[in-house]
C-alpha cells in the first residue's frame, strides 16, 4: 500500500537525472518557473508588436442593427479594427457543432460575446478604440432558464434550444423498488480560473500567406483546424506552438482568443498579442454546466440498489461547446460506481443565453455524482445502513455493466477504494484545534464563528469516471522517439498544462531505453495529433506513444546490435541501457549511449485505444473507453448559527492503477480535491438575468491555503491490463466525488437536507 | 498618452529608467512591459491572487495595486533579484522538491511571499504558514506541497543554523 499524506516529504533533492517509471521525478521546468523564467503565453513578445482587445456584448440577447467602427480608427495609436465582415473564412467555430461567431454580426447571444476587435500600440489605446465602436443594439429579452429553453416556442438560435436529448432505457422499466427514495439537485456554474490568463501571440508570414501562433492551449491541432477554416488557410499555414501554459482545467478546449489574434496580426501584417484580464476571461471561456438533476432510487429493503431513474438539465449557454458530450458523459454515470441492472433516464443538454458551458475537469460526471451520492446517502438512511456499507453493499466490480450495457472491462476496485478510505485516520484535532487559534473555526480570520455553535460532520463520496473520448471519436495521441549520441530527444504535441506530461514522458523513455539524457523537443504542430489534454486521458494516450516510440527506437537498437554481433535478433536483449548477448558462447554487452554514438535511431508512433460505439435511441452502447474509480470521505465543522463552514480533511483512496510518479499524482489528487471543495462551498458564477455579477477574484471565491483541508490520500495501485503503462488517468477524479462528500458532511453536521452546491451561508442558517 | 514621463526605479539593486511612460501604469505593468522583467505575473489585477507580488521597501505588495511612478526612490526586488539563474535560493530549490509546482503561474508570487514570511518568521507554525500565504492563490496543487516546501526550508534553515 503507498499511502502519501499531505505532510509526506518522501521526494528527495534534485539532480536525480535517472528517474524512471514509479520515481517522483521532479519538473523539468521546475526551476525556470521557480525563478521566473518560464516564457508563459502572456510573457511572449515580438518586435513591433501590437496589442490586440475585443469588444464584447453587453446585453445577453440583443439584436444588432447596426456596428460603427469609424470612431475607433480616429484615435492615435489604433492599426486594425475588425468585424464580421472581415472574417475571410467560415464565420463560426466550435468543437462539436461550430455554432459560436468569430464576430457577432445578427444577433448577440450572451454577456460577453465578441463583436469586434482591434489592434494598438497600447493596452490604453485599445481600451479607448473599444469605447469609440458604436454599436446599435436592439435589446432583446433572454431566455435565461434552462427548463424553459426546452419547451420554449421562440428559438433564440436558428439551431434551436436543445443541443442534445438522449435517453437511457435499460432493464424494467416498470420495477417499483420495496425503498424508494428521490430528490432533486441543483449545482452552479463553476469556473476553471486558471491563474495564467488566455493570452496569444500571433506573428503573420509576409504576405499574409500564413500565420504562427502560440498560444496557451490544451489541444494544438485541434485549434490548428479551426483556425485555418475561419482564416480560410491551408491547415499547413497555420502552425502552432504551445505557449507556456498556466494552468487549463478544460477552459483552454475550445477556441477564445485564437481566431481574433491570427486576424488581428494577418490584417495589421504585424505581431499582435491578446492578453485577456481576468474579468475579461470569465466572459472568453466556457464554465462547468449549471444542473438541474432529478433523480429517483429503487432498493430492495435491505438496500441493494434495482434500478435508477433520472432525469438531467444541463445549462449549455449560448453556443454549443462540448454540450452534447457532456450530456453524454452525465446521464451515462448516472448510477454511480454501482451495480444497477435497469434504468430510466433522460436527459438535455440545452441553449440559453447564459454563458457558455463546456468543459470542466469532470466534464458531466461531476454533475451526476453529486445527485447519486446524495441519492445513496438518502437510500442509507431508508434502508438503515449507514453510508459506506450502502456503497460497498452496492460497489460495482469489473464485469459489472453500465446502465448503457457497457461492460467495465477495466480494473474496478470501487470497495477497495471506500475500504481504504475509511481506514484512513480521522483528524485528530478537536473543532477549533488544539491551540484554540480562533482562525481554525469556520469563518477563520473574520472570527465572527462561536464555538458553542459549531457542529462537526462527516460524509462520503464515491465515483466513476470514464478516462479518454467516447462515442467513436479516435482521440489517438502521436509521439516520436529520436535517439543519437547517448542522448534521447522526445516530440510530441501534448499539451503541458501543469499536470506534468513533460515530467513522466522521460521517466518512459529513462525506463525503457535506460538513457539519463533525456530532453523534450518543444510542443508545437510539426509532429501528429496528440489529442487534446483533458478527459484524463494524456497518461494513458500520449504515455502510450512515447512509450511506444521508444520500444520502436529499442527493436531498432537491438536489430542493429544483432547485425554488430553476427546473431539472430531474438537473442539480443534491452535491459537497463544495456544490450546484452551472448555471441558465440560469450556473452557481449553494450551500452545504449555507447551503442549511439554517431547514429540515430528514431521512431514515430500513433497510439488508439479500443474503438468506442455511439448509443442507440436507448441510450445502449459500448460508448466508453475506460473507467477510474476513487473514494473520498469529507470532515467538516459548521458554524450553524451563521452557516460558516470549514473543511477539516478530505481522505480519500484512489484508483490509480500504477503510480508513474507519486509525487505528481499526489498534485493531481490534491489540486483536484481543492476544486472540489471550492465547489462545494464557494464558487459559483452568480448571473442574473445573464447579467454576471462577479467576473472577478474579488467576487468569485476560490479556496486559500487558510481554505485548504488536510488531505490524506491513499494510492490503490492495481496495474491496469489495458493501460499501455498499467496506470489509469488521475487528474478527474480527485474532484468529482470530494463534492458531495463535503456536503454530506455539512448534511451530517446540520441536519438539514442540503441539495445544491455551492452551499451558501443562508442555505445553513436561515 | 499624454505628458509623456521618464522616471528611474530602483529595481534589484539597479537603477532603471523608465521612459516615455503614462504616469498612471502600474508597477507590474512598468516591470513587465517597459522594464522586461517577466517573473512577476498578472492574474486579477485587483490584489486578490498574490501573483505579482514583488517587495518595496522591504514590503511584500501587490504590483498590480501599486502606481510605478509611487515608487520612486525605494528599493524593489522581484524574483529575478532573489538569485542569479541555475543558482536557485534554497526556498526555490524546495519548492521544486517538494511538488509544489503545477503550472508555476502562482509560483514567482508564492515564492516571494514565503521569502518575506520566514525572512519575518524563521519558525512558523503550519496555521501560520497557512495565513501568511493565504494571499496568493493556487489554482493547481491545493496547497498541500506548499505548505511542505516551506516547511522544509524552515527546519533546513533551523538545522544550518544550529550548526
Amino acid at each position: 500500500m503507498t499511502q502519501v499524506t499531505a505532510t509526506d516529504s518522501t521526494a528527495t533533492t534534485s539532480g536525480r537525472v535517472a528517474d524512471r517509471l514509479g520515481d517522483s521525478a521532479l519538473r523539468p521546468d521546475g526551476i525556470a518557473k521557480v525563478q521566473g523564467t518560464f516564457a508563459f503565453s502572456g510573457d511572449l513578445s515580438a518586435d513591433g508588436v501590437l496589442w490586440g482587445a475585443t469588444l464584447r456584448s453587453p446585453h445577453p440577447y440583443a439584436r444588432i442593427r447596426s456596428i460603427d467602427i469609424t470612431g475607433a480608427w480616429k484615435i492615435d495609436g489604433v492599426t486594425t479594427v475588425i468585424t464580421a465582415a472581415d472574417v475571410p473564412g467560415k464565420a463560426t467555430y466550435g468543437l462539436i457543432n461550430s455554432d459560436q461567431p468569430v464576430f457577432a454580426s445578427s444577433y448577440v447571444r450572451y454577456v460577453g460575446e465578441a463583436v469586434a476587435a482591434v489592434a494598438a500600440d497600447h493596452p490604453e489605446t485599445c481600451r479607448r478604440a473599444l469605447a469609440a465602436i458604436v454599436v446599435d443594439y436592439e435589446v432583446l429579452d433572454p431566455l435565461t432558464d434552462a427548463e424553459e429553453a426546452i419547451v420554449a416556442t421562440a428559438k433564440i438560435h436558428p439551431d434551436g434550444n436543445v443541443f442534445r436529448h438522449q435517453r437511457i432505457i435499460r432493464g424494467d422499466q416498470q420495477l417499483v423498488g420495496e425503498v424508494v427514495v428521490e430528490g432533486t439537485y441543483e449545482m452552479g456554474m463553476q469556473d476553471q480560473a486558471f491563474l495564467g490568463l488566455e493570452a496569444a501571440l500571433a506573428m503573420p508570414d509576409p504576405g499574409g500567406a500564413g500565420v504562427e501562433l502560440y498560444v496557451a492551449t490544451q489541444w494544438l491541432h485541434e485549434d490548428q483546424t479551426q483556425i485555418a477554416a475561419c482564416l480560410d488557410l491551408p491547415i499547413d499555414k497555420v502552425r502552432l506552438t504551445l505557449g507556456g501554459v498556466g494552468g487549463a482545467f478544460g477552459a483552454r478546449e475550445d477556441i477564445s482568443l485564437q481566431v481574433h489574434t491570427c486576424l488581428l496580426a494577418l490584417h495589421a501584417g504585424r505581431p499582435v498579442k491578446m492578453a485577456y484580464s481576468r474579468a475579461e476571461s470569465f466572459l472568453g471561456h466556457v464554465h462547468r454546466h449549471p444542473a438541474k438533476i432529478w433523480m429517483r432510487h429503487h432498493a430492495d429493503r435491505d438496500g441493494t440498489l434495482r434500478r435508477v431513474e433520472a432525469r438531467f438539465v444541463l445549462d449549455g449557454g449560448a453556443y454549443a461547446s462540448t454540450s452534447p458530450a457532456v450530456l453524454i458523459n452525465a446521464i451515462t454515470h448516472a448510477q454511480g460506481p454501482y451495480k444497477c441492472e435497469n434504468a430510466t433516464v433522460e436527459g438535455y443538454a440545452v441553449r440559453t443565453n447564459n454563458l457558455p458551458c463546456g468543459a470542466m475537469r469532470g466534464f458531466g460526471v461531476v454533475q451526476a455524482c453529486f445527485a447519486h451520492e446524495g441519492q445513496m446517502d438518502r437510500l442509507a438512511e431508508a434502508c438503515g445502513l449507514d453510508p459506506v456499507e450502502i456503497r460497498l453493499k452496492n460497489a460495482m466490480e469489473t464485469g459489472d455493466r453500465l446502465i448503457t450495457g457497457q461492460p467495465i472491462l477495466n480494473v474496478a476496485p470501487v470497495a477497495e477504494c471506500i475500504t481504504r478510505t475509511a481506514a484512513l485516520p480521522l483528524p485528530d484535532e478537536p473543532v477549533g484545534g488544539h491551540d484554540g487559534d480562533p482562525l481554525r473555526l469556520p469563518g477563520g480570520s473574520g472570527l465572527t464563528a462561536d464555538r458553542g455553535h459549531i457542529r462537526r460532520g462527516i460524509g462520503w463520496g464515491v465515483s466513476i469516471k470514464n478516462l479518454m473520448y467516447s462515442e467513436g471519436f479516435d482521440d489517438y495521441s502521436t509521439a516520436r522517439c529520436r535517439l543519437a549520441d547517448g542522448t534521447v530527444a522526445l516530440k510530441f504535441a501534448t499539451a503541458e498544462v501543469g499536470q506534468g506530461f513533460t515530467t513522466l514522458a522521460p521517466q518512459i523513455a529513462r525506463s525503457v531505453l535506460g538513457v539519463a539524457a533525456v530532453v523534450c523537443e518543444p510542443i508545437d504542430t510539426t509532429v501528429g495529433s496528440a489529442g487534446s489534454t483533458s478527459a484524463s486521458r494524456q497518461t494513458w494516450m500520449s504515455g502510450g506513444a512515447v512509450l511506444g516510440a521508444c520500444n520502436a527506437v529499442g527493436d531498432q537498437l537491438r536489430a542493429h546490435q544483432a547485425e554488430v554481433w553476427g546473431v539472430d535478433v531474438d537473442q539480443v536483449v534491452l535491459e537497463h541501457g544495456w544490450l546484452s548477448a551472448t555471441v558465440r558462447g560469450e556473452v557481449r554487452s553494450v551500452s545504449v549511449p555507447d551503442v549511439s554514438q554517431g547514429q540515430m535511431f528514431e521512431a514515430t508512433f500513433e497510439h488508439h485505444h479500443a474503438p468506442t460505439e455511439d448509443l442507440d435511441e436507448n441510450g445502449q452502447g459500448n460508448c466508453h473507453t475506460a473507467f477510474a474509480f476513487v473514494a473520498h470521505r469529507a470532515v467538516v465543522d459548521v458554524d450553524v448559527e451563521l452557516g460558516l463552514v470549514k473543511v477539516v480533511q478530505i481522505a480519500t483512496a484512489q484508483d490509480v492503477g500504477r503510480a508513474l510518479n507519486p509525487l505528481s499524482v499526489l498534485g493531481q489528487i490534491e489540486g483536484g480535491v481543492a476544486q472540489g471543495v471550492g465547489l462545494a462551498v464557494m464558487e459559483e458564477i452568480i448571473q442574473i438575468d445573464g447579467i454576471v455579477r462577479n467576473a472577478s477574484f474579488t467576487d468569485y471565491l476560490l479556496p486559500t491555503m487558510l481554505d485548504m483541508p488536510e488531505v490524506v490520500a491513499d494510492l490503490v495501485e492495481i496495474p491496469d491490463p489495458m493501460s499501455p503503462l498499467g496506470a489509469k488517468g488521475v487528474g478527474e477524479p480527485p474532484c468529482i466525488s470530494s463534492t458531495p462528500a463535503v456536503l454530506a458532511a455539512i448534511r451530517d453536521a446540520t441536519g438539514l437536507d442540503l441539495r445544491r452546491v455551492p452551499v451558501r451561508p443562508g442555505d445553513i442558517c436561515l | 498618452m499624454s505628458d509623456p514621463q521618464f522616471y528611474s526605479l530602483n529595481v534589484n539593486g539597479t537603477e532603471r529608467q523608465v521612459a516615455d511612460a503614462w504616469l498612471g501604469e502600474s508597477l507590474l505593468y512598468v516591470l513587465r512591459e517597459r522594464l522586461g522583467l517577466l517573473a512577476a505575473k498578472g492574474a486579477c489585477e485587483q490584489g486578490e491572487c498574490g501573483s505579482c507580488s514583488v517587495t518595496v521597501d522591504g514590503e511584500l505588495v501587490c504590483s498590480c495595486l501599486v502606481m510605478a511612478a509611487t515608487a520612486v526612490g525605494q528599493p524593489i526586488v522581484t524574483v529575478e533579484g532573489l538569485a542569479e539563474p541555475g543558482v536557485p535560493t534554497d526556498i526555490q530549490q524546495a519548492y521544486v522538491d517538494a511538488g509544489a509546482v503545477q503550472c508555476g503561474f502562482c509560483t514567482p508570487g508564492l515564492i516571494m511571499a514565503s521569502h518575506a514570511l520566514l525572512e519575518s518568521n524563521p519558525d512558523p507554525s503550519e496555521l501560520e504558514i497557512r495565513e501568511q500565504l493565504s494571499g496568493n492563490i493556487c489554482r493547481c496543487t491545493g496547497y498541500g506541497r506548499i505548505l511542505d516546501a516551506v516547511q522544509r526550508v524552515a527546519v533546513q534553515r533551523r538545522q544550518a543554523g544550529a550548526l
